[in-house]
């Protein structure tokens, strides 16, 4: 009684967990293949997770999932809604960990070091693995602060010279220095929700991390700032691991190397994107591309 | 005209009459408040005025060493216990020389308020060399008079001078011998027997400590709270039964806060009793309810996005809280601290518990000396049977009310300033 009620409170906040205690009604004539179909492994992989099951209290939100991420590759996951990829996502750099009866099981590496290792200091990951999140949330300070709280967090410069550097050079990236040059010091939430997505996006590449997860990064924008964003994952593909979640399957084709397919909290599908697009191995995979679901 | 139309066109009618009936309730509610706001202010404004001002009485003090008793001047012994009554009192007496038996006497001795004496011999203290001189002074008249001199002519009759001493106060008058002051000592005495003399300074010390101490203590211990029922401490039975109890806690009467804090900090600590510490430990355990269900509500309103965002950029949950969090809910946090300080500032019934209610004179130096606060002084003097103490009353709610008018003043600039940080 107790456990449901606590599952009820997290389902109003994470989409997965609601997920989790929908029936498995969609397309139970099509069965799961027994091991993720395609190529889920590679060989220069960033990250690789192996045999990743998650909970949400009683119920499982993800089913012995093997992925690798590689290096400097674009990864889209994506699948219909409650699927799970957000939730695999969140885990890769422990935001789960803020969901109490979130439970996480499996190995997760980035390079050498285990995510999940107890002695490992969630701060520091996160300053490996960053995350820009759906809805576009800058901190309600200025544009300056805005991108400026996390070399400060981690002390990345000392001096005021070498935090303008950092400030100015993670706009550039971003493609929002020419926008903002001249209001640094005005508040980050008056910019428009494009700007600000892209505000936080510079904001977690100022920590320079090695990874960045996006979680759905523009289905709150409009198809300007879309193209926008996604020009800006194209660029930034060549010097950062990217994973990004999305409804899109456009912008999955558009801007990834390579596309996983979830389907209710298993990975059935993982290919090069011109593979899943055009040639999807599973029916399941198929069923989704071609929009019978979703 | 389709049927729809039609029955949309009789049902508009119902509509539009409900919703003038409705703005005619709202207006009538939001009338009847202001009437009883003018109907209070005025009242309290009226009584109140007259006691911002007092009469003084001139007469012609002969500073006779003879009479004082003082045959060494630079003896301050001497000065300080020598009978300046007595100069006074040959000074009516020089003024009304038709006045004898001792009843009269008595009664013509009463025209000047019982501490005047103080007031010459403080001059005396200064001044050595108005010993032996004849001077004007202005002496401060006793209440019956003060009320005498301020009625209207034809209200006179009901007030309770003698009989016999009005003929003087009217000849006094008359030759411009009463004169109507600024009424200093009411912002710097403390309570007196005598209503000419009492002032409310003491009071507004008083206060003042208590409320020092209860904000000291209330704000940081009610948003640590806060701070960490919302954020750190994990969502069981435990913390439910918390939060049950301290919404029942901000249900309770306050005159029980006032026995707790007897039988706790006074009996059982053995704080001294009426001190502003204790007054302000009591309207802590009071407001603390208040202002941590303000506080709660505050820092639930900071949308969850900006702490994943700080969590997500590596910030810890201490750093997501002290960056992020407080400074978001802090305008609203305030809010809850203003309400909890003027409810603390107008509390009385557990003050009167604690002992804040004697009869203190002394204007208090720290949160250790016995003191009262004003809402208390207001309901001594409102206890007085002494007419004049009805516009002191009045005129101690005025200088409550400024007091709390100026501290919400402030704390709004405050939070316009927090806010304005966007």
């Amino acid at each position: 009684m107790e456990t449901a009620q606590k599952l009820n409170d997290t389902a109003q906040t994470n989409p997965a967990a609601r997920m989790a205690q929908e029936p498995e009604t969609m397309n139970q004539r099509i069965p799961y293949p027994e091991r993720t179909i395609g190529k889920p492994l590679c060989d220069d992989p960033k990250m690789s997770m192996r045999n990743v099951d998650v909970f949400y209290g009683d119920s499982q939100a993800i089913y012995g999932v093997d992925l690798d991420i590689g290096k400097n590759e674009v990864i889209a996951l994506i699948g219909p809604s409650g699927c799970g990829k957000s939730t695999f996502l969140r885990c890769l750099n422990r935001m789960n960990d803020t969901i109490d009866i979130c439970k996480v099981k499996g190995s997760f590496m980035l390079e050498q070091d285990n995510i999940y290792d107890p002695k490992l200091d969630v701060v520091e990951l996160r300053a490996r693995v960053g995350m820009v999140f759906q809805k576009p949330n800058p901190f309600p300070k200025s544009i300056y602060e805005n991108v400026a709280y996390g070399p400060r967090l981690h002390g990345l410069a000392n001096k005021k010279f070498e935090l303008d550097e950092i400030v100015e050079s993670s706009l550039r990236k971003a493609g929002l220095w020419d926008e903002v040059k001249d209001r640094l010091d005005q508040p980050g939430t008056g910019l428009s929700g494009g700007q600000q997505q892209r505000l936080c996006i510079a904001r977690s590449i100022a920590v320079s991390p090695e990874v960045v997860l996006m979680d759905e990064p523009c289905s709150a924008l409009d198809p300007i700032a879309t193209a926008k964003i996604e020009e800006l994952i194209d660029e930034l593909s060549g010097q950062y691991t990217i994973a990004i979640v999305t409804h899109s399957m456009q912008q999955a084709a558009r801007v990834s190397q390579r596309t996983a397919y979830f389907h209710l909290g298993r990975l059935i599908e993982v290919n090069d994107t011109n593979t899943v697009f055009t040639a999807p191995e599973h029916a399941l995979t198929e069923a989704y591309i071609t929009g019978r679901f979703g | 005209m389709s049927k729809t139309t039609e029955q949309v066109r009789k049902s508009l009618k119902a509509r539009y009459s409900s919703e003038k009936r409705f703005r005619a309730f709202g207006i009538t509610a939001v009338a009847f408040g202001l009437l009883a706001v003018v109907v209070l202010f005025t009242d309290i404004i009226s009584k109140g005025t007259s006691a911002f001002v007092e009469t003084y009485i001139q007469l012609e003090i002969h500073w006779d060493p003879e009479e004082l008793g003082i045959d060494d001047p630079t003896d301050p012994d001497q000065i300080n216990v020598a009978d300046y009554d007595a100069l006074i009192k040959a000074a009516l007496r020089e003024r009304f020389p038709e006045v004898e038996g001792r009843l009269d006497r008595r009664a013509l001795y009463q025209l000047v308020s019982s501490g005047a004496g103080f007031k010459l011999r403080d001059q005396l203290a200064a001044n050595l060399d108005l010993l032996g001189t004849t001077q004007t002074q202005w002496l401060l008249a006793d209440d019956d008079v003060d009320i005498f001199i301020k009625a209207d002519v034809e209200d006179r009759q009901s007030k309770r001078l003698p009989e016999v001493a009005r003929p003087w106060v009217e000849a006094l008058e008359r030759d411009g011998q009463t004169d109507i002051q600024w009424n200093a000592s009411f912002f710097s005495h403390g309570d007196s027997r005598e209503p000419e003399q009492a002032g409310v300074w003491a009071a507004v010390t008083g206060s003042f400590f208590t409320m020092l101490v209860t904000l000291a203590l209330a704000f940081p211990i009610g948003v640590a709270a806060a701070v960490y029922l919302e954020e750190f401490a994990p969502k069981n039975r435990f913390t439910d039964f918390i939060e049950v109890n301290i919404n029942n806690l901000a249900a309770v009467p306050s005159i029980i806060f006032g026995l707790l804090g007897l039988a706790i900090f006074i009996n059982l600590f053995g704080l001294p009793r009426s001190v502003p510490l204790v007054g302000g430990l009591v309207l802590t355990l009071m407001t603390l309810p208040t202002i941590i269900i303000s506080a709660r509500a505050s820092i639930k309103s900071v949308p969850p996005s900006i702490r994943e965002a700080a969590l997500g950029m590596g910030a810890s949950r201490m750093q997501m809280v002290m960056h992020h969090v407080l400074p978001l809910a802090m305008p609203g946090m305030l809010t809850g601290a203003i309400i909890g300080m003027a409810q603390a500032l107008g509390e009385t019934a557990p003050l009167l518990m604690i002992g804040m209610v004697a009869f203190i004179v002394d204007i208090p130096g720290g949160p250790l000396d016995a003191s009262t606060v004003l809402p208390v002084q207001i309901y001594l003097w409102a206890d007085s049977p002494e007419a004049s103490f009805v516009a002191l009353t009045s005129a101690a709610i005025m200088v409550l009310l400024a007091f709390l008018i100026t501290m919400n003043t402030l704390a709004v600039l405050l939070r316009k300033r927090l806010e304005r940080r966007w």
